[in-house]
């Protein structure tokens, strides 16, 4: 294969102490005996659930599923190749791209399960703590050390926290699962308010960098914003700090009732405020220990990062205004799918991965070989996964977009849908997930293939839509400005339509919210009627292009859009009458 | 009856583990014999118990804290933290203050569920004996403690993190 390199260049990539190195082997080495004594009949079903799953190892509808982790969604070109080969060889040749931009394989054998670790460990990669009740894959901006509006380089302090979270010993068994996010930016792209504990790097009077800390944000069955718990942590008191929120949680999460065990709900029964105080007497135990970080340590992990080799460049690339007044397609997709780089003469790609007809998230194993050798080309071989399930070329020179979206175009990556209805959010459902009420791919695309007008589709202009299969809400349902929900009625998939969410503050002064039910389900055909009406309700009500759907819903609230959909109250009774006599 | 491994060594255990009575009837105490008491019958009666001969153990279950007795803790040989399910991990933050926070220095015994896969972060925390659940291979068991060569966090046996560590041996 040909690769144009760029020469003497690296991705961003944290690249492995020996020490990094040897206790990812040693995790290998210690699945490979579990499993051994699992298949040896040593240890329990149950047993081995326990320890499979902070392997990312779920025994799934259909075949077991394993969860890779890609930390904070950074993966380097020779990573990608090396999942393709793993999907090639030991599943069916394609992996689904999560909103917790990790990678999931669907049909793994459990038997292969640690040579795949094995082979993932020899690029730097592994599965470890991708389930269980346990810290989860640190997940972050994915415009980090790119974004114009960047505060903090949040890989770093990604890097920080995986190190930390890593086979903590006192957390090995948490009451529930843990995630954590980190933003770096003003602009909140990482939905920190959405998260266990949110981070959102600030900088005070003086300059000094520190984090917002927000607690208790999650979905699920049991939808949350989080809290601030601290308005302003200084940066070397991060460890201890999540060391006592950590701590109290572990000591007082329920354990009762795995549906009540997440910290949200700790935080809700117990009181913010007693929450905090509880958290700030641990914290005063902590406090200036050994866990505090220094200035040298943050320095050293920065330094394991490899950089780019940026090249001073021109703003502006007359090629490309050329092409970009000539040639519409190519116009429409750098509008939507091309953003602002911090570095002058460089732009972020987005790689849609949400083609019409193809699961949200999909690629195939060629796709991933194919992207890895533009990566190489066009990106200095690294690449992002957001948690919009989309895969990001962070730094691409701007004479090289013209070139990059014919290659991408022929490969199905260049759908021009970034932030538009389109780009669905949408998790595996009952096509895959065991613990589905519905599937989503086919609502997916049936919606897709309803908004296939793209003149139509920017008109609407930016709308998240999120479909979950069930209520444990991983195609984050709650925080699309649409969101579907798969629901079960007596054994029949229906479909929940909530209105108003937002992941974060993304633009300033519209908050991360969760959406609110419109009203009674729908069948799945009903669906892309539905959204089309509501469609049509904002497009009717909206006083200027500028103002989104999001906005829309939240100036004049749902009552109108509901209207749209069920009628009227009279219009309303009778829709559910008709429902109760197909029920 | 559970083998035992103390300080990295299957041993023999000469104590005896009183259950809780869940009717909250008191506890008939041996007569003589080591005996690690509930720490509800502690908190009740104290002072018989410091007046029978020989050693003391306690022992906490998995939704009790080291506070009621921080202040009393050279009064026991061994304190015992339960898992009534290995899945609780709530004693291995209770191992931790009693180490770390409140300085127990005797023996911390893991008792219930305790499986071969967790002994090695059980003993980061600070346990130094276990009482396998009956299943066990005692013998294999021993080999669990050399699972991870190192970590990055501070935890009982290692107080100062990875880095500060890393970053002492780079200073002459």
């Amino acid at each position: 294969m040909h690769h144009l390199e760029r020469t003497g260049s690296l991705p961003i990539m944290y690249i492995y102490e020996e020490i990094d190195q040897k206790l990812v082997d040693e995790r290998v080495a210690q699945f490979r005996d579990q499993t051994r004594r699992f298949l040896a009949g040593k240890l329990s079903e149950e047993e081995f659930r326990a320890l499979r799953l902070r392997n990312g190892l779920y025994i799934q509808r259909y075949a077991p599923m394993l969860r890779i982790a890609i930390p904070y969604g950074l993966l380097s070109a020779k990573q990608l190749r090396k999942l393709a080969h793993i999907t090639r060889k030991y599943d069916r040749g394609y992996g689904h791209f999560s909103t917790r931009q990790n990678l999931q394989i669907n049909w793994p054998q459990l038997k292969d399960v640690p040579d795949i670790l094995g082979e993932l460990a020899t690029v730097q990669m592994h599965a470890i703590q991708t389930s269980g009740n346990s810290f989860r894959n640190v997940t972050t901006d994915h415009f980090a050390d790119v974004a114009r509006d960047e505060i903090v380089d949040s890989f770093a302090w990604c890097e920080i926290i995986r190190q930390w979270s890593t086979f903590h010993p006192e957390f090995s068994y948490l009451p529930r699962k843990f995630k954590i996010a980190v933003n770096g930016a003003e602009s909140d792209r990482a939905a920190v308010a959405v998260h266990d504990i949110g981070l959102h790097a600030v900088r005070d009077a003086s300059g000094e960098v520190g984090f917002k800390v927000l607690v208790g944000g999650g979905l699920g069955r049991t939808p949350m914003v989080g809290y601030v718990i601290r308005e302003f942590l200084p940066w070397k008191h991060l460890l201890t700090y999540l060391e006592a929120i950590l701590r109290v949680y572990n000591l007082l999460g329920r354990r009762d009732n795995i549906h009540k065990a997440r910290i949200k709900i700790l935080v809700k029964e117990r009181g913010q405020d007693r929450f905090r105080k509880e958290v700030d007497a641990e914290w005063a135990q902590l406090k200036d220990g050994p866990s505090t970080l220094t200035a040298e340590e943050v320095a050293r992990i920065e330094n394991r990062f490899a950089r780019p080799a940026y090249t001073a460049l021109p703003a502006t690339d007359p090629r490309l205004d050329a092409a970009l007044a000539s040639n519409r397609a190519f116009a429409s997709w750098h509008a939507r799918n091309v953003s602002p780089h911090k570095r002058t003469g460089y732009a972020a790609v987005t790689l849609s991965l949400k083609k019409t007809g193809v699961p949200p998230g999909d690629v195939t194993a060629d796709q991933m070989d194919a992207i890895a050798d533009l990566a190489d080309r066009y990106s200095y071989g690294e690449l992002r996964v957001s948690h919009e399930q989309n895969l990001i070329f962070a730094d691409v020179q701007l004479t090289d977009l013209y070139a990059l979206w014919q290659q991408a175009r022929a490969l199905g990556l260049a759908t021009p849908n970034l932030g538009l209805l389109t780009n669905i959010v949408c998790c595996p459902g009952g096509d895959f997930c065991s613990l589905a009420n519905a599937k989503s791919i086919p609502v997916a695309e049936a919606i897709q293939r309803r908004f296939d007008d793209l003149d139509y589709l920017h008109d609407i202009g930016e709308l998240d839509l999120n479909i979950s299969g069930c209520m444990n809400a991983c195609g984050h349902h709650h925080v699309g400005h649409i969101g579907i929900l798969g629901v079960d009625k007596n054994g029949e998939e229906w479909y929940q339509i909530e209105i108003g969410g937002n992941q974060g503050e993304i633009r300033p002064g519209v908050t991360a919210s969760l959406g609110k039910a419109i009203g009674p389900s729908f069948a799945r055909a009903e669906v892309p009627d539905v959204i089309e009406r509501l469609i049509e309700c904002y497009l009717g009500r909206r006083e200027s292009d500028a103002e989104r759907f999001i906005d829309v819903v939240r100036r004049i609230g749902i009552e109108p859009f509901k209207e749209s959909v069920y009628g009227n109250a009279d219009q309303r009774a009778a829709h559910r009458r008709g429902q109760l006599a197909a029920a | 009856m559970a083998t035992l491994i103390k300080e990295r060594r299957i041993a023999a255990d000469n104590w005896q583990l009183l259950e809780r009575d869940e009717a909250g009837a008191p506890l008939a105490l041996p007569a003589w014999g080591e005996v690690i008491v509930p720490l509800a019958t502690w908190l009740e009666r104290r002072g018989e118990l410091l007046a029978r001969p020989g050693r003391l153990g306690v022992w906490l279950d998995a939704n009790e804290q080291p506070e009621p007795i921080a202040g009393d803790l050279d009064r026991f040989a061994v304190i015992a933290v339960n898992f009534p399910k290995f899945g609780d991990g709530r004693g291995y933050s209770t191992a931790r203050l009693l180490r770390e926070r409140y300085g127990f220095k005797g023996e911390l015994r893991a008792i219930g569920d305790v499986l071969y896969d967790h002994l090695y972060f059980l003993e980061q925390c600070g346990f130094d004996a276990f009482a396998l659940r009956e299943d066990q291979d005692a013998q294999h068991a021993l080999s669990a403690f050399d699972t991870f060569s190192d970590g990055y966090q501070t935890s009982a046996l290692r107080p100062m993190p990875l880095f500060r560590r890393r970053l002492a041996a780079a200073k002459p």
